[in-house]
């Protein structure tokens, strides 16, 4: 029999305030086995931690029931209460009686009932735990970025930069992401490239860094410290190891008719390109939807005047395996398509754009070198319009609920710039507000409007029609309450930016989660923005909510800081609730090892004594050290021969029975 | 039906003298003529071997404690009973390089318990033409509509083909199964309102003796020890006096055979309460086919099954309750 003690905790008013903490003391008192009960104000604080240890010693407690918050706060600190005081940390049960209790009822006779409910269960379970010992997992020193956007590459910079192996996996040519088509960035206004392009070559020059650039994750299996990622390298078509980037190939490719991804469709590229000068590696790839070779097999142009004999048109794409102590989601984000907003004639006419179109119109290396000519027929734009919150803040299907943080700053980026290049042009910005929070923010938005005389209008554009060469735009003005109408050259759209579409899959692979918008759910969104619930699993950028630069590159820095503290660990504790296989029930059918996420279980034939009776049957064991105790192989087993240390079937049904029972 | 059962005796006899395998499992007649009891054959014994109307046993299982011994078995199994075979094969169950498949044709079983509900005695034989049955009896013939005798699993017949076999004999003559819906009842459990169902289950599994037919019987049910004999358990069982054991038992069970059960329907041809348990198992098996597209298991011996396998394309709980998303 055992000698519990049950701890009930007030959380200050958080639980006292709907539970009568003292009539679930009392009320636990005349169940079996338990020989001592109280309640206190902070069970976490070291006068709570001081009684269980107290009462452990004085009444000699086997176990002990905490009634307090979940188990994902306090668990870890009362197993170490317990284990001070010589008891087995494994002997420990949490009723939460806060969030499954006090956080969600209103009436007081009720919440306590069943706080009271929940404490006998969490008693009843506690009758059949055993003591259990934590076993150890090495730790692999190497971690994996995906993604090599600024997140990306500033995470693993500082990984590597402490000492530790970091592979970078993007799936585009080459590495900079984003931030490597924009033109400036605010609020300093230094040019994107003259501040990405060193963080690039650092990286890429980086002893501890290798990068796979074209390449994907394929399929990732283990746990911390012990991943196991199979990378899909795809074929460049071009050698890597042979090709000097002379660029030749591509000045003597005939087929230059396809849309150059970096510059979003507004100029043309080669079929064999890089995406941009200064793109890392400088290595071309061909785009097999567009060679003319891969497509009738009538070319070889580019084969030809390599004089590195880089070309290779039968390149197929590679599998590389690596093991991998840590993982880092960096996989960024896109403006969501505006095919939802037939209003503002996106679709319709070339000279409505993305802010991320203009950002390439402005860029020097851009399409137009930097000269800001529109895109329909090439003239300077006279007046412009910016809408904001296309697709931010819209709760209908069409856009996203959440504000996208950076549209504000970088329009009036775009307007203070404009009004600094061309003068004579006039710049209106529709809002519903303004948003700058951030270091010299305000200052820079106050900047546009105050000193460069940028026409902010608080309202929406209702309706933008194509006319006669112009763009007619409605609009309403909500100070002045008036509609306004403007015959604009150009109109700019402040798209909302969503994760990018291989997050899902992706998170898929992890086991991470995600919410309702694709972005990566954090550990806890306050006390571990950077650690996903998954252990091992890290979130750098705007995978994990939209950011700024400043904003993503401290989260990289946090993210690599996480990593760092995982991989400077030899081992890991292991969690000792494990399952395990009860070899004289298994029938060997293999449901188990199909529903294990970790590959954690094999078949091996074996000589068993059932009861006197000598066979070799097929029998599942389970790996300990790869098993990390989800339980799914227990309730897939049909014959109950697999069961979980710690959380047994004949723990849950007994305290499915102490609820019933009441 | 006499001729195939010739041809049948005959191609065992073949395999057994030819070496391939040294006895055979089939059917022999039980306390009744119309009780076909599954049972093996050495040589000699062959002539007691019997095919016929009544032989609606599947056989799979019995292959899980024949494939353990020396030497090949070889199996009669109807197209169904490949089904299960397949699924046994899946699930490790049954070592096949122990037995020979020798697929034999079925023209649909008869369910005696309808011909009796019409009165009909002292059972003998039967005679089929593929739209009437002809029972001969102690006491003279009787008729019968044959979409009126046979067994519920034959009239939404999965088709003729076996799904595993080392050889098959044809059917020269199959005849065309009338193809009910085998939801249908389900559909209609389905739009009754709580209340409605739970009387008709009350009903039905209150007449349960706990004889563990169904579980016996049942090829998905193959564990070596059934968790309702394990103490240690937590559901095995208590007393039989209790209604709700009986109903746990028949729940429990459904949920241990879902995605597995290949709707062979010997649970509720071997009840002898008469209580419908195929219909559980088809509720499931309407669910799996909703949530995760149509599968049927024992189709082949390498396909995961939709509960234990994971897709990116799997259904969000949100969407199993009807939620937005």
């Amino acid at each position: 029999m055992q000698k519990i003690g049950v701890f009930v905790c007030w959380c200050g008013s958080n639980i006292a305030a709907t539970v009568d903490v003292k009539a679930v003391a009392e009320a636990v008192k005349s169940e079996p086995g338990v020989v001592f009960a109280t309640d206190y104000q902070y069970m976490c604080s070291e006068g709570g931690q001081a009684r269980i240890r107290d009462a452990i010693k004085e009444y000699g407690l086997t176990g002990i029931v905490v009634c307090s918050c979940s188990p994902r706060m306090h668990e870890a600190t009362f197993r170490k209460t317990a284990e001070s005081a010589g008891l087995n940390p494994y002997m420990v049960e949490i009723a939460n009686v806060r969030e499954q209790c006090s956080w969600i009822h209103r009436d007081m006779p009720e919440a306590t009932e069943k706080a009271i409910i929940l404490a006998k269960a969490a008693i009843a379970k506690l009758h059949l735990n055993a003591p259990l010992k934590a076993g150890e997992s090495p730790v692999v020193k190497r971690a994996l970025v995906i993604g090599g956007g600024i997140a990306g590459l500033q995470t693993a910079i500082d990984i590597a930069d402490a000492g530790y192996e970091v592979d970078i996996v993007e799936k585009t040519p080459t590495i900079g992401g984003k931030m490597a088509q924009l033109d400036k960035t605010f609020p300093t206004l230094d040019c994107a490239a003259c501040i990405l392009t060193p963080k690039m070559v650092e990286a890429a020059q980086h002893e501890k860094i290798h990068l796979y650039t074209y390449s994907e994750v394929e399929s990732v299996k283990g746990f911390v410290g012990n991943f196991t990622v199979n990378i899909r390298k795809k074929a460049r078509f071009v050698d890597e190891t042979k090709c000097t980037g002379c660029g030749v190939c591509m000045t003597k490719c005939p087929s230059k008719k396809a849309k150059s991804e970096f510059n979003l469709g507004l100029s043309n590229r080669t079929a064999i390109y890089i995406p941009f000068a200064q793109a890392i590696p400088n290595v071309p790839v061909i785009d097999p939807e567009s060679c003319i070779k891969m497509k009738t097999d009538k070319c070889g142009i580019c084969s030809m005047n390599c004089a590195a004999g880089a070309i290779d048109y039968k390149q197929e794409d590679q599998i590389i395996t690596q093991q991998y102590g840590a993982i880092v989601a960096a996989t960024g984000f896109n403006p969501i398509s505006l095919d939802k907003y037939d209003e503002f004639a996106y679709n319709q006419s070339p000279d409505v754009i993305t802010s991320l179109e203009l950002e390439r119109l402005m860029n020097a290396a851009g399409p137009t070198k930097g000269v800001l000519l529109r895109p329909s027929d090439n003239e300077h734009p006279k007046t412009i319009v910016f809408v904001q919150c296309v697709g931010s803040r819209d709760t209908t299907d069409c856009g996203k609920p959440y504000c996208s943080k950076i549209c504000c700053m970088y329009t009036a980026k775009h307007a203070m710039m404009i009004r600094e290049k061309y003068p004579d042009t006039d710049v209106h910005v529709f809002y519903i507000d303004v948003r700058t929070p951030g270091k010299n923010f305000d200052e820079f938005y106050r900047r546009a409007v105050e000193q460069y005389g940028v026409d902010y209008i608080k309202g929406m554009v209702g309706k933008v029609v194509p006319h006669d060469g112009k763009l007619l735009v409605q609009g309403s003005d909500l100070i002045s309450n008036e509609q306004v109408k403007i015959d604009a050259d150009l109109v700019v759209l402040a798209a909302a930016i969503e994760p990018d579409k291989s997050a899902r899959p992706l998170a898929t692979m992890l086991t991470a989660s995600m919410d309702t918008n694709d972005f990566f759910t954090e550990a806890h969104p306050k006390l571990r923005p950077v650690e996903s619930p998954t252990a091992g699993v890290f979130l750098s950028g705007v995978c994990q909510g939209p950011k700024d630069i400043p904003e993503t590159v401290s989260q990289a820095g946090a993210a690599a800081a996480k990593v760092i503290g995982l991989l400077a660990k030899d081992r890991l504790v292991s969690n000792p609730c494990v399952a395990n296989s009860n070899e004289l029930l298994c029938n060997g059918c293999s449901t188990c090892e199909k529903v294990c996420p970790f590959g954690a279980i094999e078949y091996i034939d074996k000589e068993v004594n059932d009861h006197g009776k000598r066979e070799v049957r097929r029998i599942a064991l389970v790996n300990e050290a790869v098993c990390q105790g989800c339980g799914a192989c227990t309730v897939a087993c049909p014959s109950g021969a697999m069961d979980l240390k710690g959380f047994s079937n004949r723990q849950i049904m007994a305290e499915v029975d102490a609820i019933c029972k009441l | 039906m006499q001729a195939i059962a010739e041809k049948i005796k005959a191609k065992a006899l073949e395999l057994l003298e030819n070496g391939t395998v040294n006895r055979v499992l089939g059917w022999e007649d039980g306390e009744m003529p119309y009780d076909r009891t599954p049972a093996v054959f050495t040589k000699d014994e062959l002539a007691e071997l019997k095919y016929d109307h009544f032989c609606g046993a599947n056989l799979s299982k019995y292959l899980i404690a024949e494939t353990k011994k020396d030497g090949k078995v070889l199996a009669l199994l109807k197209p169904c009973d490949t089904y299960s075979f397949n699924q046994l094969i899946k699930e490790h169950r049954i070592n096949r390089d122990n037995v020979y498949v020798l697929g034999i044709p079925c023209r649909g079983k008869v369910d005696v318990r309808k011909l009796r509900a019409r009165g009909i005695e002292g059972i003998l034989s039967i005679e089929d033409d593929g739209t009437t049955i002809t029972v001969h009896t102690l006491y003279g013939d009787e008729t019968c509509p044959r979409e009126e005798a046979l067994l519920e699993r034959c009239l939404c017949c999965k088709g003729k083909e076996h799904k595993a076999f080392d050889e098959v004999i044809a059917d020269d003559k199959p005849y065309v199964e009338p193809g009910h819906d085998r939801f249908e009842m389900v559909d209609k459990l389905q739009a009754m309102s709580s209340e409605e169902r739970f009387a008709f289950w009350q009903g039905e599994l209150s007449k349960c003796i706990r004889c563990n037919a169904c579980r016996n019987v049942c090829p998905a049910c193959s564990c070596l020890s059934c968790v309702f004999d394990n103490a240690n358990s937590g559901v095995s069982s208590k007393a039989n006096v209790d209604p709700f054991e009986e109903q746990m038992f028949h729940i429990v069970r459904a949920y241990h055979v879902a995605g597995r059960c290949t709707d062979c329907g010997e649970c509720s041809r071997v009840c002898p309460q008469g209580i419908p348990l195929h219909l559980l198992n088809r509720k499931f098996i309407k669910d799996v086919d909703t949530f995760y597209g149509e599968y049927q298991p024992g189709e082949d011996t390498d396909s995961r099954g939709p509960l234990t396998n994971f897709t990116k394309g799997d259904v969000e709980p949100s969407i199993v309750y009807g939620g937005d998303k």
